[in-house]
């Protein structure tokens, strides 16, 4: 039996802002660390 | 313009637009950028180190995004890329769109945020060259769209050695020339053994618009010219031996697999195991060149 189309839907909706969450989060942690790294090379 | 495809309902998968970004492609490239990098008299902080090359990354990620929005059509006409997301229906073409253009800006601001302006450029107009120059330009027009485009792919170590020192040398300027000549015999052979996919899309690929034996003869010499620019670094004193012996050793072998494919007389596909062989070999031959620079580098220093 395959997925109704609104589950799908659902589904992918779902993944994708959780995907989404995840690289946002590591973007953060990124440019902190770049942040971190740009002062230390201007001392 | 290209024609329209029936458009999908649904939001497309994140793997799809995973391969959006061909990434079998990326690898050569990210490989490359690395040894710009690596090869440069400047170390970075290893975190600015990752962030230039994930920039590079997604940099030739947006562009074949972008490349694969525009050639949707053509894709749908050719078995080898039936199956990408755009004409396999899985995906609307505007999510593609606005996914290239997305990755593409946030690779060049994330650049010019870690390293510096120049490496930020030079990022910007390697994506633009590819898809404006060569995908938009250039492909359906004229059987030299692979030799000017190239230069679109030879970016990335030139990319990787300016995101460390901030300036372009005459290193990282043959770095660049290497794979702009090493980029036509590597498709052309390519194209040779799939030469009847890009008939069908009529793509005017140097095989499919000069012929089988203008297309081998013009291996050949790039492949020669290819052999020249490697051992160039050596012979100018920037490279040491290990990197000048891998280069000898490697250019051999490339234009001795090259003159195989001149010898060659077949005209089908199943005939054409020395272009297959060039073509696997090529890829290899770039991998081993630059791994040879790095190490010879390292050594030095």
């Amino acid at each position: 039996m395959s997925p109704r189309p609104e589950d799908e839907l659902v589904r992918r909706q779902r993944e994708r802002a959780r995907l989404m969450a995840w690289l946002l989060g590591a973007f953060v942690i990124l440019l902190f660390f770049i942040t971190i790294a740009k002062i230390g090379l201007h001392r | 313009m290209t024609p329209a495809i029936a458009q999908p309902s649904l939001p497309a998968d994140w793997r799809d637009l995973v391969a959006l970004t061909k990434p079998r492609v990326m690898s050569l490239v990210v490989f490359t950028g690395l040894c710009g990098l690596l090869a440069a008299p400047v170390v970075l902080p290893p975190v600015l180190g990752f962030t230039a090359i994930l920039c590079i990354a997604l940099g030739a990620g947006a562009a074949g995004a972008l490349n694969q929005w525009y050639e949707a059509d053509l894709d749908a006409k050719m078995r080898r890329t039936a199956n990408r997301p755009l004409p396999a229906r899985r995906m609307e073409r505007q999510s593609a769109l606005h996914f290239g253009v997305g990755l593409g800006a946030f690779s060049v601001v994330l650049m010019d945020l870690a390293t510096n302006h120049l490496a930020a450029v030079l990022l910007a107009v390697s994506i633009l060259f590819y898809v404006l120059v060569y995908t938009v330009w250039l492909k359906r027009r004229t059987a030299q769209n692979i030799v000017i485009g190239g230069a679109a792919g030879a970016f990335p170590p030139l990319i990787g050695w300016v995101a460390a020192t901030g300036r372009i040398d005459l290193l990282p300027a043959l770095l660049f020339a290497i794979i702009f000549l090493w980029t036509p015999p590597h498709f052309w052979a390519l194209s040779l053994f799939v030469r009847s996919d890009y008939a069908a899309a009529n793509v005017p690929m140097l095989p499919v618009v000069a012929g089988i034996r203008h297309t081998r003869l013009q291996i050949l010499l790039y492949s020669v010219a290819v052999a020249v620019a490697a051992l160039a670094p050596w012979a100018l004193g920037l490279t040491g031996t290990v990197y000048g012996l891998a280069a000898a050793a490697l250019s051999f072998a490339f234009v001795a697999l090259a003159l195989a494919v001149f010898a060659n007389r077949a005209e089908e596909p199943g005939g054409m195991k020395p272009e297959r062989r060039l073509f696997a070999f090529s890829i290899l031959y770039l991998f081993a060149l630059f791994a040879a620079l790095v190490a010879d580098r390292w050594i030095a220093a």
